[in-house]
């Protein structure tokens, strides 16, 4: 039960919605590819807290995106990440 | 100033009271806090020895966890691998959270932030600095890190990758600076009082001996 739908290393679309409530996904991630850098443990889901109490938890992983792929006209190498968490229900498997 | 004489200047003892909630938000924070109370979900008590503990956390708790990294190989590796684990050896704990350390390497300079809000691992390292907390920091560092550590005299060059980590959800990081050279030798307690409070969350990356 609550297994890892994702591995490390695997690639990820996070989703481009916007909930009226509150979340935890900036704008700017919203949509991205990125790779799992790693597995996290479950945390109450944000969107439920609003009424309740979070539950189910929702898988935390942590997402690894390329810098010169996130922003237009970046200035750094091609090795620069942005790493952020984000919850398994936001998550879709990527090619 | 006063139109009676007794031997001391009120001008000059007067404090002015602790300031009344102007805004709705402060207002409302307040009700919140008496209703909860109240209610029986916590006591004053409680939260008092809570805030103590916030206050009596700081930089150096960083500092000591640091120390013992560089000294100890094993430490590091259980820290790396599970930070929230690893502090309780020495003592802390930042529960509900996930303590996530990052290492910086010759090759590698890592920068925390936090764009939702302002999430820091207060209850291990206290009140974050207020450019933390700055829409500008938080904007500017994931869209253009290297400029952002650049005028904080982090000068990168090709051949150091950044890595912006975005504190969004229930992660708290720390940065793990690097041991500067010259150390060999030295103790845990004197390695810690090289550690800022800016390397650990990457906004200074050579740690100066003093």
């Amino acid at each position: 039960m609550n297994e890892p739908v994702f591995h490390v290393g695997q690639r990820v679309r996070i989703a481009d919605r916007t909930p009226p409530v509150h979340h935890r996904v900036p704008s700017y991630a919203k949509g991205q590819v990125g790779v799992i850098e790693r597995v996290c443990g479950l945390h109450g889901e944000p969107e439920k807290f609003i009424r309740g109490d979070g539950k189910p938890p929702q898988r935390i992983y942590r997402v690894r995106i390329a810098q010169p792929e996130l922003w237009t006209n970046y200035e750094g190498t091609d090795g620069d990440k942005l790493e952020i968490e984000i919850f398994e229900h936001w998550l879709e498997a990527a090619e | 100033m006063t139109d009676h004489d007794h031997g001391h200047d009120h001008s000059r003892t007067f404090q002015p009271d602790h300031a009344e909630p102007t805004s709705d938000g402060a207002r409302i924070g307040l009700a919140l806090r008496e209703l909860l109370i109240e209610a029986g979900h916590y006591t004053a008590g409680e939260e008092q020895s809570v805030i103590e503990a916030m206050q009596g956390a700081s930089p150096e708790n960083g500092g000591r966890i640091v120390a013992k990294a560089w000294t100890d190989p094993g430490y590091k590796e259980r820290l790396l691998a599970n930070g929230a684990e690893a502090i309780k050896e020495l003592g802390y704990a930042l529960e509900p959270y996930e303590f996530t350390v990052m290492e910086n390497t010759a090759d590698t300079h890592n920068v925390i932030v936090c764009t939702l809000c302002s999430c820091y691992p207060r209850a291990l390292l206290g009140m974050s600095p207020a450019w933390y907390k700055s829409s500008s920091y938080r904007a500017r560092v994931v869209r253009e890190p290297r400029a952002v550590l650049a005028e904080f005299g982090v000068e990168l060059g090709d051949d150091v990758d950044v890595r912006v980590h975005d504190s969004t959800a229930e992660l708290r990081y720390m940065v793990l600076p690097q041991r500067p050279a010259g150390t060999d030798g030295w103790s845990e307690a004197q390695l810690a009082k090289l550690v800022t409070r800016n390397s650990l969350v990457g906004t200074e990356r050579d740690l100066k001996i003093a």
